[in-house]
């Protein structure tokens, strides 16, 4: 077991039935990092989480977490994990500073200490207005500032937050990730799944899933540099038109609309990418230019999960 | 030391929200008064002025001498006298009188006669309850003045109902409704309390605290003791006040008692909430569970008068140990010490559903 990993994950496995909810996957999540893990509903990524964190058994595979073991002695490790779950878990019919105790008392936190530290996080999670506000009652953004709090309450190690975002707005969202940050640069290893692409951009390491498999694993400058393919960005008055015209070129893997823009994916085998989309549309009477470009977190998810499926057929 | 305080913890947790619950708030106290009132003034199994009709074919001074005793006892209300047995058994179909008394010609002759019955009682016997009535009426001792002497009448046989000798209906129902309503509350809180907290996603940020599956079922069924006994102290003064139901025996033993049977149900309501996957389903396991619990626990119907079946399955009901303790306790002025082996039965039966229930709890998902 390497020291500087939080995380380890040697061919973990999941089956509910015939359903392969995750299949061998191996995992290594740096200390002190923002690991993320970007895939579609029903990927993987909650099964995952909760087998690191004890609530699963796993089928196959085994993982070391925080030095522990898993499956094993969950028991030793929950003080030093903090988890938020996908649904909001508070209690609703109790306040929020009432739920901020019942989990300080929960952990055991030191008694003389426990209401400085809801203090201290009332202020830093901006929740001292809805001090005395029952949970059930409040925002999504609010719940889920209530959550992280509850979650970091106990200064665990590390920090597995399944989905925090889904129910958010976007200005609560690039608050919470101020906090993520805030939280890995004092050290505490942040693993959170998402589905969205400029989540999985700030993250320091990601692993794409998808269907149970981790297709993509690296930095997000790794990821993108090494997809595979060209991307060639179309732009022109119809777009529709350039995509009908585009669709049916054998060589093209795939062709995604973004607004007036196309991004067209193209092999890396192939020598003159920008050439080949000029001709099929001219062949079609579109007039639009055509240019390659970087690819982004969303091109490397396409080509990625479009790989898979292959696989998969 | 930190087990403790965790188990503080969720015992707080609980207090808080239940206060925060008005509608099982409103059960605690409504429920019981609601489940009295029914019980004490609804039900009645106090049989008096039964409508009865008589033909009186003697017309003998004997017989209207008989004839007055009969009403003397109140039991029965004579609203006509028919002339035939005919009318009689008429009357009877239509339903205008329960009882039909039929007097012979030779009464007079019959009463010395201890072979030959003296007065035929023609009774309704669709209602289980007058059938009963009836029957001790026959043992009603022929004690005229002008009591023929000499004649065995073996079969007057006198009936003195002890400890309640009034024979009134709630006496007998209270006891045995502090353990129907116990079993319907204590069971239903319990039941829905886990699975409300997996229905609300709570428990997947329990069981990934440090806390232990006995401290969480633990905390989760201390306050509902307290709630439990306060409801007994509800129906035991609400008893007292409306129907003068007596508590002959010890109270601190009907406490002991009744602490022990709260566990019990506790326990049950706790097994089933770790069995089933939502709050519906666990009310419906509780109804499953309360229907025996009123009809097989000698509370509606004697217990020694069921079938060998129903006797069995009646005894591994709490509540039918628990109607044992209250009538002996309240009624018969029993010491706990006793009744030991009712106790014995519900200290067993808590600990074995308790053990149950944390064997199915596991702090898993899967």
């Amino acid at each position: 077991m390497n020291a500087n990993l939080a995380i380890e994950a040697r061919g973990l496995s999941k089956y509910f039935g015939d359903l392969r909810a995750v299949s061998s996957l191996d995992l290594e999540v740096p200390r002190g990092k923002i690991y993320g893990f970007l895939g579609p509903n029903g990927s993987g990524k909650s099964t995952t989480i909760r087998m690191l964190c004890g609530l699963l058994t796993p089928t196959e595979g085994d993982a070391t977490v925080l030095g522990t073991v898993i499956p094993g002695n969950s028991k030793a490790l929950r003080p030093k994990i903090g988890y938020m779950t996908q649904k909001f878990s508070l209690f609703g019919d109790m306040s929020v500073f009432e739920n901020l105790q019942f989990i300080s008392e929960i952990y055991s936190y030191p008694a003389k200490d426990r209401s400085t530290r809801i203090g201290e996080l009332l202020l830093k999670y901006d929740l001292r207005d809805q001090r005395d506000q029952l949970a059930g009652t409040m925002s999504g953004g609010q719940k889920q500032r209530l959550a992280l709090a509850c979650a970091v309450l106990h200064h665990p190690e590390l920090l597995l937050l399944d989905e925090p975002t889904s129910a958010v707005d976007p200005q609560s969202r690039r608050d919470f990730w101020s906090n993520l940050f805030r939280l890995a640069e004092s050290g505490t290893t942040i693993m959170v799944s998402t589905h969205y692409m400029d989540e999985a951009e700030r993250c320091h390491r990601l692993a794409i899933l998808d269907r149970g498999v981790k297709v993509a694993d690296g930095t997000p400058q790794q990821l993108q540099a090494s997809t595979g393919m060209h991307i060639v960005e179309v732009v022109g008055e119809d777009p529709y038109a350039a995509q009908a015209a585009l669709i049916d070129v054998p060589e093209i893997v795939s062709v995604t609309q973004l607004g007036v823009r196309l991004r067209v994916l193209i092999p890396i085998s192939v020598s003159d990418p920008t050439s080949l989309v000029l001709q099929a549309l001219a062949q079609h009477r579109v007039s639009a230019a055509a240019e390659v470009t970087h690819a982004t977190l969303e091109d490397v998810f396409v080509a990625v999960t479009l790989k898979s499926a292959e696989r998969v057929t | 030391m930190n087990s403790l305080s965790r188990l503080f913890a969720i015992i707080k947790k609980e207090v808080r929200q239940l206060s925060r619950d008005r509608l099982t708030f409103g059960m605690v106290v409504g429920l019981p008064i609601m489940q009295i009132l029914l019980f004490g003034y609804a039900i009645n199994t106090d049989v008096r002025n039964l409508r009865t009709a008589i033909a009186d074919q003697s017309a003998t001074h004997l017989s209207r001498q008989f004839i007055a005793e009969l009403a003397e006892t109140q039991v029965v209300d004579i609203v006509s006298f028919v002339d035939t047995p005919n009318v009689l058994e008429a009357k009877l179909r239509k339903g205008d009188v329960s009882v039909g008394v039929l007097i012979p010609a030779d009464f007079d002759r019959r009463v010395t006669d201890s072979a030959r019955a003296a007065v035929q009682l023609l009774v309704d016997g669709s209602d289980p309850t007058i059938l009963a009535v009836a029957n001790q009426l026959s043992a009603m001792p022929l004690g005229f003045d002008t009591m023929v002497a000499g004649k065995p009448n073996a079969a007057n046989i006198e009936v003195r109902p002890y400890y309640n000798p009034e024979r009134r209906t709630p006496v007998n129902i209270v006891p045995g409704l502090m353990g129907v309503i116990l079993t319907m509350t204590m069971m239903l809180f319990t039941a829905v309390a886990i699975v409300r907290e997996r229905e609300r996603g709570n428990l997947e940020l329990l069981i990934n605290t440090p806390v232990s599956s006995a401290e969480l079922m633990i905390g989760k069924v201390v306050p509902y003791i307290v709630i439990g006994l306060i409801q007994i102290a509800l129906i035991l003064l609400v008893g007292w006040l409306l129907f003068d139901v007596p508590v002959r025996g010890s109270i601190v033993d009907l406490y002991i008692a009744a602490a022990l049977f709260v566990a019990a149900n506790l326990a049950l309501g706790l097994f089933i909430s770790t069995a089933v996957s939502t709050q519906f389903q666990a009310m419906q396991m509780t109804v499953f569970f309360l229907l025996p619990s009123i009809l097989l626990s000698g509370f509606m119907f004697p217990f020694d008068g069921m079938p060998k079946l129903a006797q069995y399955i009646g005894e591994v009901l709490p509540n039918t140990h628990f109607i044992r303790l209250t009538r002996g306790i309240m009624l018969r002025e029993a010491s706990i010490t006793e009744l030991a082996s009712e106790l014995i039965f519900l200290a067993v039966f808590t600990t074995i559903a308790m053990i149950a229930a944390g064997l199915r709890f596991s702090k898993r998902l899967d």
